[in-house]
């Protein structure tokens, strides 16, 4: 079970042409990640109001609470000059938070069936099963991202071209973190949908409260500023707003570069070692 | 094709139990066998099956599939063997081509190749209608077609099939198995099926091996199996009334002197024994009590089932297991060791 974790270069190396006329030439690592991404991503292509349904919270907060916000907060100036160019970046990686920290649900459905014990017995490395079902996240995320950036330019929300693209690049990788984290918690729990749900939950709130994003942290006490350096979700909302202010680089943004690949490294690390082990 | 040595899987439950799933299995599968692995359950079939394919690795012992070794070579084994596990393998929100084709993808055929094998497939196991319908969305049978299309994309040497037609009723069941056997005779497969229906195994497989807690207890054909250990039985009754009992110990010792006859058990006025040969034995019993001046009122040959042969082996039935209420009044389980051999062959 070790040879197969390591990617391409073994695979090629230690698996010299088969002896027996079953096992057909493989392709590389990259390839069978890309094949599961788009196993993962045809439901998604197919039935696309899932991706419209997942708009609706999104939107929701910025029709019922970016009002309040710039009622109450928008003329103290801690949210800059204008709200909706503080709230919507916020609102950007919180549908990443919520739409990927839920994604292990689908692989649970998975371990359920059968499906993911059928494809743990295919030639698919548990490596790529694991990344290409992460990788896939980006693509969901940056289209519903896409979309309410769209919906916020007629009020008055300013586009700035390079910055907004890095923002929706900084939005994947998050997702790709997020993504790989909720599979490792599916698989950590196995089939106790109830857990996967209790710690998910658990995890969520605190996250989306101590990152900044609907109210800022400069008012709150002392310990939760402090709480917040420790959550990678603040340190992307930050950089988020930058970017979309068009600030394309600056240490803030470096700082949720950082924080992203960060979560990605740790998340994808982490998914595959409990893909290997994920049924001894 | 399979050969294993001491195989053994032991489950860590808790702090102070643990479970003995598989047992110092030995097991040799030549090419082109069909065997079924029958018992109860928790006898230890799926866990060999899982260590078989990969899915888990054994605590000990050794197990070659296919050429490789499965906990030293994971990946070679992987390449070489069908599996189709007690779940449903297609994904509930994918379509059943989608599925399909990306099967034969990830077993490194080229695109075109799998769409054609998908479309192939589809067609012989009755799928094409489908082909374009969600997974979630069909019936258990369909389901498990498709499951067992899954299995059979890149025409692997060797199959295995976790309970393939548990869940389903008995058309779909034969339906399924029609294809199954004949994908076989034109892919020359091996398979290996682990099944607790007693006539799946018995009509299906050409070899049987019979598990419980986790250790073979008997590997033979089907035939050989009842034959040797539990063989053919007779019933024999007299008319009731006062002369029954009589009748009955004079019965028996007609019973008794058939070829082969022995366990001769009188019960009120019914006799039943087992013997060589059934059908010929009541032609004869029929003759003898004739010719002694004996009334019959029925006379049954019956022959034996592979419930018998784990009866046997085991002291107890297969099929009381199979029984999920446990407080199932079967008439039949309160006998305690009474020979129930008939209840099969009615």
């Amino acid at each position: 079970m070790t040879a197969e974790t390591t990617p391409v270069a073994t695979r090629r190396g230690v698996m010299p042409e088969p002896t027996t006329p079953d096992a057909p030439d493989r392709r590389s690592w990259f390839a069978d990640t890309w094949t599961v991404m788009v196993r993962e991503l045809r439901p998604v292509a197919r039935e696309p109001f899932n991706l419209v349904f997942g708009l609706v919270q999104p939107l929701v907060f910025l029709g019922l609470f970016g009002p309040l916000l710039a009622g109450s907060l928008g003329d103290t100036g801690v949210l800059g000059p204008d709200v909706w160019q503080w709230f919507v970046p916020a609102i950007l990686v919180m549908l990443t938070l919520f739409g990927s920290s839920t994604t292990g649900a689908n692989l649970q459905l998975e371990m359920q069936t059968g499906a993911h014990e059928r494809l743990l017995v295919t030639p698919l490395p548990r490596s790529s099963q694991l990344v290409g079902r992460s990788l896939k996240e980006m693509v969901p995320i940056v289209a519903q991202a896409v979309v309410i950036v769209l919906v916020m330019l007629p009020f008055g929300f300013a586009l700035h071209g390079t910055g907004a693209v890095l923002g929706l690049l900084l939005l994947g990788v998050l997702g790709v973190g997020l993504g790989s984290l909720s599979y490792t918690l599916a698989l950590a729990v196995r089939s106790q949908e109830w857990m996967f749900w209790a710690v998910q939950q658990t995890v969520l709130f605190p996250a989306m409260i101590l990152s900044g994003m609907l109210l800022p942290l400069e008012n709150g006490p002392g310990w939760m500023q402090v709480a917040a350096r420790a959550n990678p979700v603040a340190y992307v909302v930050d950089a988020e707003r930058a970017l979309f202010a068009g600030e394309v680089w600056s240490s803030t943004v470096a700082w949720g570069w950082v924080a992203a690949l960060l979560t990605a490294a740790v998340g994808l690390a982490a998914g595959v070692r409990a893909i290997s082990r994920s049924t001894d | 094709m399979i050969r294993t040595r001491q195989l053994t899987k032991t489950f860590e439950v808790s702090r102070t139990e643990t479970v003995h799933a598989v047992r110092d299995l030995d097991l040799d599968i030549a090419p082109g066998e069909l065997v079924a692995v029958l018992g109860p359950n928790g006898a230890g079939k799926t866990t060999t099956l899982r260590m078989l394919t990969t899915l888990i690795r054994p605590t000990a012992g050794s197990a070659t599939v296919a050429g490789h070794d499965v906990t030293t070579h994971p990946a070679q084994v992987r390449r070489s063997i069908g599996y189709v596990g007690q779940g449903n393998g297609a994904g509930h929100t994918q379509r059943v081509l989608d599925e399909l084709v990306t099967q034969g993808v990830v077993y490194g055929l080229p695109r075109r190749t799998a769409r054609d094998r998908a479309h192939e497939l589809a067609d012989s196991l009755h799928l094409t209608d489908l082909a374009r319908r969600k997974v979630s969305d069909l019936s258990g049978g369909q389901r498990r077609r498709l499951d067992v299309a899954l299995g059979l994309v890149h025409a692997p040497r060797l199959l295995f099939l976790d309970e393939p037609s548990t869940g389903l009723d008995p058309h779909s069941r034969a339906n399924l198995w029609e294809h199954i056997l004949r994908l076989r005779r034109e892919h020359g497969m091996t398979l290996v099926l682990t099944t607790h229906y007693l006539d799946e195994a018995d009509q299906m497989a050409e070899r049987v091996v019979v598990v419980d807690h986790g250790r073979i207890i008997a590997d033979d054909t089907a035939d050989a199996l009842k034959r040797d250990l539990a063989g053919d039985r007779v019933h024999a009754e007299v008319p009731p009334g006062p002369q029954a009992a009589a009748d009955a110990s004079r019965l028996a010792e007609v019973v008794g002197r058939l070829p082969g006859a022995r366990e001769v058990q009188v019960e009120g006025h019914t006799v039943q024994a087992r013997v060589t040969d059934g059908p010929a034995g009541v032609v004869e019993l029929v003759r003898a009590a004739t010719a002694g001046g004996l009334d019959l009122a029925r006379v049954q040959a019956v022959q034996p089932t592979l419930d018998d042969v784990f009866l046997e082996l085991t002291g107890r039935s297969l099929r009381e297991q199979a029984v999920t209420d446990p407080l199932t009044t079967d008439p039949l389980t309160t006998q305690g060791d009474a020979p129930v051999a008939g209840k099969d062959a009615a």
